[in-house]
C-alpha cells in the first residue's frame, strides 16, 4: 500500500484585498500519495497556487490540516517552518528565481549551506544535480548567460539538492518556449519515474499537465471534478 | 565566505548606483574630516595648553598693560616657580594676509615656561645674545622661506615703525600639535625703543606667564596673585592658560558651533541618500529575499545581506573619504597659512570618520531590512523587482 504523503483536511484560506475579504480555498480535503506526480489545474484565481503555497509551507492556512509525511506543518512557528522547508521541499518556481550574482554552481549549492556538509560534500551533490540536468559545462556560468530553459534546469537541480520529500511547481513551463518546456518537463517526469519523487506541479497548460500522473482540478476555491488520471503508470 | 561573496556581489551588481553612491559618501566623509579638523584647530591652541602654567592679564580688557613692576612680585606668590612677560606685537609682514602671531618676550624665561618650543642650542645661544634677533616656528619660517641669518621686516601698527629683526634661530615643537607659526623677539628691544619714542607705553607687558608647581593648585596661586594687585591701578585677573586660550576660542564661538552643525548635517544627507539607495536595491530584490525564505534561510541571513551591502558601501566610500582627509587637510592647511597653527588630522577625527560611515550604513539598512524581514514570501515572490 502506498503511502500518503499529504493529508489536507478542511482547508480555507483567504486575502485581504482593498479591504475587502477574499475567499480563494473552501474547505479543501484530499490526499497526495508518495511517489505520485501531481498537476493541479485551474482558471485564473481557482486557487491552485495558493494550495501549492499551503502545501509547500510558504502559506499558512485560515482554517483546516495540512500534514505533510504526517506532520501538521499548520502548527509550525515560522521558524521551524523555515527549517522544515530546507529539508522537506524543493521549489521549482515560474521565473527560476535563482540568485543574479551567483554561478549556476553557487545557486544550486545554497541550500545546502543550510546543512552541516562540509565544502567537498556539497561540491559532489551538486555536481551530480548538475549532471542529472545535463548543466555539467555551465556550473560557471551566471543566470544571465543560461537560456531560459537552463535556468530552469538550474532550478530544478537547485529543487533536488537537499533530496526533498516533496518538490512543488509553479508553472515551470510558463516562462518556456515549447521545446524548453517539454525538456523540463521530460526532466520533471524522469525524477518522478526514476527517483520516486513526489511531485505537486501547478499547471494551466493542458500538454504540461499531461505529463502528470494525476490532475485535480480547482475551481473558486475547490475541487470539482475529483481526481483524474493523466496518465497510467 | 559564501554570505560575504554574495554581499560584494551585490554590492557591484549595480556599478553606476554603487559608483555613484560611494563618491557621495566619499565627498561627505571627507567634508566631515575637514569639517572636524578645523573645529579642531580652533581649539588647538587651548589643547596645546599647559596645566602647570597660569596667563595674568589687566582684568579690565587684555587691550590695557600691567606694570612690568609686577613680575617680582607674582614670583613672590606662594606656589609660582617662573614668571616671564610677553606683548603682543601685531605687525605686518609685507602684507596684511601675511597675518602670523609675533611677541615680545623675555626670551630665557619665557622660552623656560615653554619647553616644547625646540631650539637647538648654538641658535638659542645666538638668539639670546642678540637683542634685535629672534625666533621663528618651523611652520613660519617654510611659509615664507625664513631661514637663519635673514632679516625680518615688520610695519607695526599697535607699535607704529618699521622694524627690524634678525632670525637667529628656529624653533620646532616637542608634538605635532605644538603651535609653529610664532615669532618671538626681545621684550627689552621693544621697550628700549618705546622709552625713546612712545615713554608713557614703555615698561609695561601685555601678558605675565607664570608657571606653577602643582596644577590642581592653579586657582589658589591664581586668586591669590590677583589679591596681590587688588585695589591697585591695574588690577589683574589670572587664569589657567587653557582657559585664557579659551576665551578667544568662545569670541567666535558661533562660528565654530555653525561649523559643527554643518559637519553633521552634511553626515545626515549622505545618510539620507544612502538609505534611498538600499531602499531601492531592497525593493528590487524582494522576490530574492523571498526566495531564499522559501528555501529555508531565515528572516537574519536576508537581514545580514542587506546589512552587510550597505555597510560595505558606506565603508569602502568612508576609507577613501578618510585616506583623502590626509593630503587635503595638508594642502588646505597651506592654503590657511598661519591662520590655523595647527592643523593636523586627529585619530579622534578619524575615528569619527569612521563612526559616521558605520551609522550611515546601519541607518540606510534598517528600514529595508525590516520589510524584507518581514515581507510575506508569497507577497516577495509576486515582486518583479
Amino acid at each position: 500500500m502506498v503511502a500518503t504523503i499529504v493529508e489536507v483536511r478542511h482547508l480555507a484560506k483567504s486575502y485581504r484585498r482593498g479591504g475587502q475579504i477574499v475567499p480563494v480555498l473552501n474547505d479543501l480535503s484530499f490526499d497526495i500519495a508518495e511517489g505520485e506526480f501531481v498537476a493541479l489545474m485551474g482558471p485564473s484565481g481557482s486557487g491552485k497556487s495558493t494550495l501549492l503555497n499551503l502545501i509547500a509551507g510558504i502559506d499558512k492556512p485560515d482554517r483546516g490540516e495540512l500534514r505533510v509525511a504526517g506532520l501538521d506543518i499548520t502548527t509550525l512557528s515560522e521558524a521551524d517552518l523555515a527549517d522544515w522547508r530546507a529539508t522537506h521541499i524543493g521549489f521549482i518556481f515560474q521565473f527560476y528565481n535563482l540568485m543574479p550574482v551567483l554561478t549556476a554552481f553557487e545557486n544550486i549549492e545554497l541550500p545546502l549551506l543550510l546543512t552541516r556538509l562540509p565544502r567537498r560534500q556539497r561540491r559532489e551533490r551538486v555536481e551530480l544535480a548538475l549532471d542529472m540536468v545535463g548543466l555539467s559545462d555551465r556550473m560557471d556560468h551566471y543566470p544571465s548567460e543560461l537560456s531560459g530553459g537552463q535556468q530552469q534546469r538550474v532550478a530544478i537541480a537547485r529543487a533536488i539538492i537537499s533530496d526533498p520529500l516533496l518538490i512543488v511547481a509553479d508553472e515551470p513551463t510558463g516562462d518556456l518556449d515549447r521545446v524548453s518546456a517539454a525538456d523540463i518537463l521530460d526532466l520533471l517526469d524522469r525524477l518522478n519515474r526514476e527517483l520516486g519523487k513526489t511531485i505537486v506541479m501547478v499547471t494551466h497548460d493542458q500538454r504540461a499537465a499531461e505529463h502528470a500522473r494525476v490532475v485535480r482540478h480547482l475551481d473558486k476555491g475547490e475541487l470539482t471534478d475529483g481526481e483524474s488520471t493523466a496518465k497510467t503508470v | 565566505m559564501y554570505f560575504p561573496k554574495l554581499i560584494l556581489r551585490n554590492a557591484l551588481r549595480h556599478k553606476l548606483r554603487t559608483g555613484l553612491t560611494l563618491l557621495g559618501i566619499f565627498v561627505a566623509i571627507l567634508a566631515f574630516g575637514l569639517l572636524r579638523t578645523v573645529v579642531e584647530a580652533w581649539f588647538a591652541g587651548a589643547e596645546g595648553a599647559s596645566s602647570t602654567r597660569l596667563i595674568t592679564r589687566n582684568s579690565i580688557s587684555l587691550v590695557f598693560p600691567l606694570p612690568i613692576a609686577y613680575q617680582d612680585r607674582i614670583r613672590q606668590v606662594g606656589g609660582v616657580v617662573r614668571v616671564s612677560h610677553a606683548n603682543w606685537f601685531g605687525g605686518i609682514y609685507v602684507s596684511e594676509k601675511n597675518f602670523f602671531p609675533q611677541f615680545a618676550v623675555d626670551p630665557k624665561s619665557y622660552l623656560e615656561l615653554y619647553p616644547e618650543y625646540r631650539i637647538p642650542p648654538e641658535q638659542m645661544k645666538a638668539f639670546l645674545l642678540d637683542r634685535k634677533g629672534c625666533t621663528v616656528g618651523r611652520k613660519l619660517a617654510d611659509i615664507h622661506g625664513f631661514k637663519v641669518g635673514d632679516v625680518v621686516q615688520l610695519r607695526g601698527t599697535i607699535f607704529p615703525g618699521t622694524w627690524e629683526f634678525v632670525v637667529r634661530a628656529i624653533y620646532d615643537g616637542a608634538e605635532p600639535a605644538t603651535d609653529t607659526s610664532q615669532f618671538f623677539f626681545h621684550w627689552d628691544y621693544l621697550n628700549e625703543t618705546l622709552k625713546r619714542t612712545v615713554p608713557r607705553r614703555a615698561n609695561t607687558v601685555g601678558v605675565y606667564v607664570v608657571g606653577i608647581d602643582q596644577a590642581d593648585r592653579a586657582a589658589e596661586i591664581g586668586t591669590q596673585i590677583d589679591r596681590t594687585f587688588r585695589n591697585s591701578l591695574a588690577e589683574t585677573l589670572t587664569e589657567t592658560e587653557k582657559a585664557f586660550q579659551l576665551g578667544f576660542v568662545a569670541m567666535t564661538e558661533a562660528i565654530v558651533i555653525a561649523i559643527q552643525i554643518v559637519s553633521f548635517l552634511v553626515i545626515f544627507i549622505i545618510m539620507a541618500v544612502m538609505a534611498n539607495t538600499m531602499a531601492m536595491t531592497a525593493r528590487e530584490r524582494m522576490a530574492e529575499y523571498a526566495t531564499m525564505k522559501a528555501l529555508g534561510f531565515g528572516p537574519a541571513r536576508v537581514v545580514t545581506l542587506i546589512f552587510g551591502e550597505s555597510l560595505a558601501i558606506a565603508l569602502a566610500g568612508a576609507a577613501i573619504g578618510i585616506f583623502a582627509t590626509f593630503p587635503v587637510a595638508e594642502w588646505f592647511a597651506t592654503k590657511v597659512g598661519t591662520l590655523f597653527p595647527v592643523f593636523n588630522v586627529s585619530q579622534e577625527t578619524v575615528t569619527m570618520q569612521l563612526a559616521a560611515a558605520v551609522t550611515v550604513g546601519v541607518v540606510a539598512a534598517m528600514l529595508p531590512s525590516y520589510r524584507a524581514a518581514r515581507v510575506r514570501i508569497v507577497d516577495g515572490l509576486r515582486n518583479i523587482g
